[in-house]
């Protein structure tokens, strides 16, 4: 740190009474999360303001070419942070941070610079697994990691599930009801630990959306992959999910737990690719098979069940990436993305959009360089990438996903 | 039964086209444009038709880019355009292969055989009907002009088409530099075809039968020549339909029966006209709430005025200064004492030479014949230029005339910004001198000239369109992204309703936006200081000047000669350097004066410039488009050494060692991005081993459109582009397979949270094999390397080149030497700045460190930067030759990239040396520099150093890192003498 920043440090005393900011990224997922923290004694709060405020304030405080997450990270913060809603003594930011080689691990650093001039003494934690940042007053203890595991895991069952009733729904509302139901539970169950009994807690909830009325239309399934934040931010996609829902679709959209398989796996992998064994490879390698374990009981239960159309399978999403791109291609989501749009193209899910941000790096790679290989692969695979900044207007991006619905239809 | 028809309406980003279907032939069609009056025209459309079919019931549908807002609130069927396309060719031409549609601002291209694929242009509107008309208006002629005499070209300069702006930076110096217009025209439309080719069908070949549709490809011949000859096709493949302007709509026409319940016209036009517009568009605030705040307004404005005096009485003494700007051209002529004596502010008409003379011949003409014009002095883009052909004095550059034509009228002035036609410049002053400069890049450009062009697309004179912006209710909030994306807003402002009154103080609104996020990047108004002081042509427009107190919250400055600061910059520089007579042409010089102009290829190395040659009437030429002073005919200073140069000799060095042993096999190294460093490495270990090491070629132009094709993704910098066209070379060449590593990781130089490829340099090679047809797992090794890690890299290359026996033991011992030719080849480059900032320190010249990557050595990358750069009598050196000389400073980023963490060092080594200083060279598209560069400049600005930064992508226009290095220059200077005055005191 040089002394043009000022770092102030998240400590002890703070967690009493200090109001922790989230951005808007995972809305299912991190209302959840938020929960689970909460009972650990952190004052949590999602951020959910939006709006041209937010964009201009992102614009103001970042370099203009830095991605659009960053921007409206950032922007989401600094527009809560001046709203006056928030007393900025007892504020602070708290941001995920994976440390890839993409420029997402720089996220923090830019946030802090942005506030640094302004309000110096808002803390900004950084949320990571790598040991990359330590905030005293914040760290992941054991049982708390275990309780995001399972938040993660919850999240992606609701997130499948909302999907695959919200357009078929006969009562509208009624899938939002069961979602918001089952949001309120969770947290009860976290609250008093009783999250652990996964099978009973998975039927539940199959059970109780399967009860919701719905039709038998058949619809386009339209899968949405793509660099993380835009690929599960409504704030930053514009609203895609519920947009496609709109025209007519089913938004297929790939669970969080696969991004963390794959930053598990990453590790694992580049110890054989590089032969670099360390102390983190078989922690890595361990923590890596018990969360894959999960995900595959979780996919059993839903197959069992019946109604429901599961998730892929990580290890099935690798072999689905051998086939077009090594797996050392691990910055930013990397070879993640270019399995996840063979997997769909293989299941079904012809129709895939692609978000990202403009002009984001790794995309170019595994992405838009990744499309042709695909299509060669699949020549009905029907795929649209889409850039998100701040200039691209929704009409633009509409128009071109309405382009790729009337090819779906062909 | 009745009889019921099909009616298609195509509602286009500039026209309205209308067919009518009777049992599926056509029997009526229109095109009309529309001016953005999109609900308006579409209703005259509907009358015209309902007159003629009075009474009669139809089925219709609605496509186009906007026809969206009107088909969702009307209730009539909407049909995708592309989709639209699809349908009308399947219809009437079953057996093409390939559809090719050029609209007002999109650009679409359908695949129609080997699996069907439908593509539309990115964000960006290049290569559009839109790109043609700007340019049309650029070149001051209409679009059949433009047509016309891109048919007498003789040849072709390359132009970017990416977007218009950047077109305008190309074709502007060449304007300026006399180029021919019937060859400017082809290149335009030359252009359009390459970036229909590059950027939309990205890797699959257009071939087979080919139609082409959309407006401008059935108006205009020059474009269609243009397409044909680039894709080699034949009579027989191109087909250009006469119905061309109207397919979409003919298609929608045959889908209207399946979708559309019948009705009339009136009752359509019901529909239309009762369609409520949802509110969605966010509004700003009115720009003067009263007809009293805006007389205020003016008044207050109207003190900075300057006084005039008359130029027919006046005697004595008088200065000349002259603006040669980008797409104007002003001058004026002043007293002693700074009175107006004449003022010009117009339109260059892309000929600044024949303006100015003709100014001159005016000024002559009127003037009291006892004013003497004792100094001349000329700036902008066309200094040069004029400076030769019009006996200038002094040439200036824009930066320093623009400050002293500010401190004229407000001397403790903190704070300058300028918006002109193309370009917007904000200066910081400190201490009287410029401190920071802010340009903005090429893609936010062309502000002052975007609402010129908008207002004539709307059918407005320019400041009538200001105009109605003033005492707009509700302007139009239209974002602040670069102008060419503005377009886009503007659209949907006007589906949803948004009066031309609201867009006009909206466009103005997102100027001021443009500039205060995008450049000039303030987190508050306090950071910009108490004195503002504003200028520049498009100031000249009282709603972009409310626009910007409005946002900033505070009263600004505009001289009243705000569009003419440039040249009155000048002649009080004349004035300053005044001498007993000017040395301009005098009455009776201009009366012969002439020129002719003459395009070149220069031979004097492999840039191979385009220059273009002026003759003038007596005898003297005038080059221009030269990156150094050979092509001028000046000879150059050999002896003068510059580190770019020395470094990319090394590396093509190296090729000439050949193993000694029998060749196992001829493999191909790319000279793309790392190879640019690591060559050094891997020549010495393929050599070693026995494999013939071959190069691909020297990167030029050509290297790139060879590749071109095969390029998925249009928004990734340049040096990846240059990468497909390499491999292309190594086919060509003949070599046995290709050698490309895929590289997470580069060397740990130490110091850093970690030593990070970025994304591109780390996974091209996998790009590549995805995209690039002739490549196989045979002819491609790219194996992951660690090559930090000895037994690993042994590991890893006897396994990708098993195929050849090699092993891991035989490897070893050629890695220890590979390794210290790599150390040995950094050392060289060490020793050689050391030798160079020597020679500059005894000759007493300022030192350059030119820093950005290893790749930046390539010619095609840098256009020639050092050598501008060593022009400017300043030595260049690199960032890595001296980012060994110190240590890492403290850093507020994670500093995880290799490349990038040698800037940080190379910035902190140049703070300690009193006359070195730092440019930043950025590829375009560079995502990881959008965090180095404030961070670089942090470092520099902490210490008190200047930053300044240089932008680079495929366009080879130097002229905005002239201004800013010769800015550099005046600043230094600047501060130097201040530095004396201090020690005098």
């Amino acid at each position: 740190m040089s002394e043009r920043v000022k770092k102030t440090i998240f400590t002890e005393e703070m967690k009493k009474d200090y109001t922790i900011l989230v951005p808007d990224m995972l809305p299912i997922h991190f209302k959840l999360i938020i929960n689970i923290l909460r009972t650990y004694g952190y004052k949590m709060e999602l951020l959910q303001n939006r709006g041209q405020r937010v964009v201009d304030e992102g614009l103001k405080n970042t370099h203009n070419d830095t991605c659009y997450p960053a921007l409206l990270v950032i922007g989401q913060f600094m527009d809560a942070l001046k709203s006056g809603k928030y007393d900025v003594n007892k504020t602070a930011l708290l941001m995920s941070q994976t440390g890839g080689g993409c420029r997402a691990s720089n996220y923090i650093h830019l946030i802090r610079k942005a506030i640094s001039s302004q309000f110096p003494q808002v803390p900004v934690i950084s949320l990571n697994f790598s040991g990359l940042e330590k905030n005293p007053a914040f760290r992941l203890t054991v049982p708390m990691m275990i309780k995001l595991v399972y938040a993660v895991m919850y999240g992606d069952l609701l997130m499948l599930l909302y999907n695959q009733c919200r357009p078929y729904e006969i009562n509208k509302g009624d899938t939002d009801k069961m979602l918001d139901k089952w949001q309120n539970r969770l947290a009860k169950l976290f609250e008093k630990n009783k999250f652990t009994n996964t099978t009973a807690h998975y039927r539940a909830i199959l059970d109780d959306f399967a009860s919701i009325e719905r039709s038998d239309v058949k619809k386009p399934k339209v899968g949405i992959v793509g660099e993380i934040y835009v690929k599960y931010s409504p704030l930053a996609n514009n609203d895609l999910n519920e947009f496609l829902i709109s025209e007519g679709c089913e938004p297929n959209v790939p669970g969080l737990m696969d991004f963390v398989l794959y930053c598990a796996i990453n590790v694992v992998n580049d110890a054989s690719l590089y032969d670099k064994k360390t102390k983190l490879t078989l922690g890595y390698s361990i923590g890596y098979d018990v969360l894959y374990k999960f995900q595959k009981k979780q996919i059993k239960i839903i197959k069992e069940h019946g109604v429901f159309t599961p998730p892929h399978d990580f290890e099935h999403l690798r072999k689905c990436a051998d086939k077009y791109i090594n797996q050392g291609v691990k910055m930013g989501e990397g070879w993640l993305i270019t399995a996840e749009m063979a997997a769909l193209a293989e299941t079904g899910t012809e129709n895939i959009i692609c978000t990202q941000p403009f002009g984001c790096l790794p995309n170019h790679i595994v992405a838009k360089g990744m499309s042709r290989v695909i299509k060669q692969a699949y020549p009905e695979a029907n795929i649209v990438a889409i850039d998100y900044d701040p200039g691209a207007t929704k009409v633009n991006q509409e128009n071109r996903i309405k382009l790729m619905l009337a090819n779906a239809r062909v | 039964m009745e009889k019921v028809y099909e009616l298609g309406i195509d509602v286009g980003s500039t026209t309205v086209k209308t067919v009518i279907l009777d049992d599926g032939n056509i029997i009526y069609n229109k095109y009309e444009r529309h001016y953005s009056k999109v609900r308006e025209t579409v209703a005259q459309q509907l009358e015209i038709i309902g007159n003629l079919y009075k009474g009669q019931r139809f089925r219709m549908a609605i496509t186009g880019s906007a026809g969206l807002g009107i088909a969702n609130a009307s209730g009539i069927p909407f049909v995708q355009e592309v989709y639209s396309a699809f349908v009308a060719v399947n219809k009437s031409y079953p057996d093409a292969d390939v559809v090719v549609e050029l609209g007002g601002e999109d650009a679409k291209i359908i695949f129609l055989t080997g699996g069907v694929e439908q593509r539309m242009n990115g964000s960006c509107a290049g290569g559009t009907g839109a790109f043609i008309d700007q340019m049309a208006t650029l070149l001051g002629v209409t679009p059949t002009e433009l047509d016309e005499m891109s048919l007498r070209a003789e040849k072709i300069y390359p132009i970017a088409s990416r977007c218009g702006v950047f077109a305008k930076s190309d074709i502007q110096p060449l304007l300026n530099q006399g180029a021919r217009k019937e060859d400017i025209s082809a290149s335009i439309f030359q252009a359009v075809v390459d970036q229909t080719v590059s950027g939309l069908a990205q890797g699959r070949k257009i071939a087979g039968k080919v139609l082409f549709l959309g407006g401008p490809l059935s108006f205009l011949k020059g474009l269609r020549k243009a397409f044909t000859t680039t894709l080699k096709l034949d009579d027989e493949h191109a087909v250009f339909p006469e119905l061309a302007p109207c397919f979409m709509a003919y298609g929608s026409a045959l889908q209207a029966r399946d979708l559309s319940e019948e009705m009339t016209i009136d009752e359509a036009l019901e529909k239309i006209k009762n369609a409520k517009t949802h509110d969605s568009i966010a509004v700003g605030k009115p720009l003067f709430e009263t007809e009293e705040e805006y007389h205020e307004f003016i008044k207050r404005h109207s003190r900075s005025d300057l006084k005039y005096a008359d130029i027919k009485e006046y005697e004595g003494d008088a200065y000349l200064g002259i603006d040669a700007g980008s797409t104007t051209t002003k001058l004026v002529l002043i007293t002693d004492e700074g009175r107006l004596l004449y003022q010009y502010y117009g339109s260059n008409k892309g000929q600044p030479l024949d303006v100015i003379a003709d100014k001159l011949r005016e000024i002559y003409s009127i003037k009291n014949k006892n004013i003497i014009i004792k100094g001349s002095c000329v700036t902008g883009y066309g200094e040069d230029l004029i400076k030769a052909g019009l006996g200038v004095d002094y040439g200036l550059v824009e930066t320093v005339a623009h400050y002293k034509a500010a401190a004229y009228f407000c001397p403790d002035v903190d704070f300058i910004i300028d918006i002109g036609g193309q370009d917007i410049k904000c200066f910081k002053i400190k201490n009287n001198a410029i401190d920071s400069i802010m340009l903005n890049e090429a893609c936010s450009s062309g502000c002052g000239s975007f609402i010129q062009t908008f207002a004539q697309a709307m059918g407005y004179d320019i400041s009538d369109f200001a105009k109605l912006g003033l005492f707009a209710k509700a302007p139009v909030d239209l974002g602040s992204r670069c102008t060419v994306f503005m377009n886009s807003s503007v659209k949907q402002a006007q589906k949803d309703g948004a009066s031309v009154e609201d867009i006009s103080a909206g466009l103005s609104s997102s100027i001021i936006k443009n500039a205060i996020y995008k450049v000039i990047r303030a987190k508050s108004v306090s950071e910009l200081g108490k004195n503002i002081v504003v200028q520049g042509g498009t100031f000249l427009n009282d709603a972009v000047l409310r626009s910007f107190e409005q946002e900033l919250g505070r009263n600004v400055i505009r001289p009243a000669i705000s569009g003419l600061m440039g040249a009155f910059g000048c002649a009080l520089f004349a004035k300053e350097k005044a001498k007993e007579q000017s040395d301009i042409i005098s009455e009776k010089e201009l009366e012969d004066f002439s020129y002719t102009s003459k395009n070149l290829s220069c031979g004097g190395c492999t840039a191979h410039c385009n220059l273009t040659v002026i003759r003038f009437n007596d005898g003297r030429r005038f080059v221009s488009g030269n990156r150094c002073e050979k092509g001028a005919g000046i000879k150059i200073d050999t002896t003068q050494e510059n580190l770019f140069e020395y470094k990319y000799e090394k590396i093509l060095e190296i090729e000439n060692e050949k193993p000694v042993t029998k060749v196992k096999a001829k493999v191909g190294m790319p000279l793309a991005l790392s190879f640019y460093e690591l060559m050094p490495f891997f020549h010495r270990i393929f050599t070693d081993l026995g494999f013939e090491v071959v190069f691909s070629e020297r990167s030029t132009r050509d290297t790139y459109y060879k590749g071109q094709q095969t390029i998925p993704s249009d928004t990734v910098c340049y040096p990846a582009k240059l990468c497909h066209g390499h491999i292309e070379s190594l086919f060509e060449k003949g070599v046995d397979f290709i050698f490309y590593p895929c590289m997470s990781y580069n060397i740990d130089e130490g110091g850093s949270d970690n030593h990070y490829n970025c994304p591109v340099v780390a996974y091209y090679p996998e790009l590549l094999r995805a995209n690039v047809p002739e490549l196989n797992d045979k002819n491609f090794v790219a194996p992951y390397i660690d090559i930090n890690q000895k037994r690993h890299t042994a590991k890893a290359l006897s396994r990708a080149l098993s195929a050849y026996g090699v092993t891991e033991k035989e490897l070893l011992p050629i890695l220890d030497r590979a390794y210290s030719d790599m150390v040995r080849y950094r050392r060289g480059v060490e020793s050689k700045a050391k030798e160079i900032i020597e020679m500059a320190r005894s000759e007493g010249k300022e030192i350059i460190v030119l820093a950005g990557r290893p790749y930046h050595i390539d010619p095609e990358i840098n256009h020639g930067i050092h050598k501008l750069i060593a022009s400017l009598g300043l030595a260049v050196i690199t960032e890595d030759s001296v980012s060994s000389l110190c240590s890492t400073p403290d850093l507020d980023i994670l500093n995880q990239w290799t490349y990038h963490s040698r800037l940080f060092r190379a910035a902190q080594y140049v703070t300690t040396q009193p006359d070195m200083q730092l440019v930043q060279l950025v590829s375009f598209g560079c995502g990881i520099d959008a965090i180095t560069t404030d961070e670089v400049r942090a470092i520099l600005e902490e210490k008190g150093k200047l930053y300044t930064q240089l932008k680079i992508d495929e366009i080879n226009n130097l002229g905005a890192a002239k201004i800013r290095i010769r800015s550099l220059i005046a600043a230094i200077e600047e501060k130097k003498e201040r530095e004396k005055r201090k020690i005098n005191v």
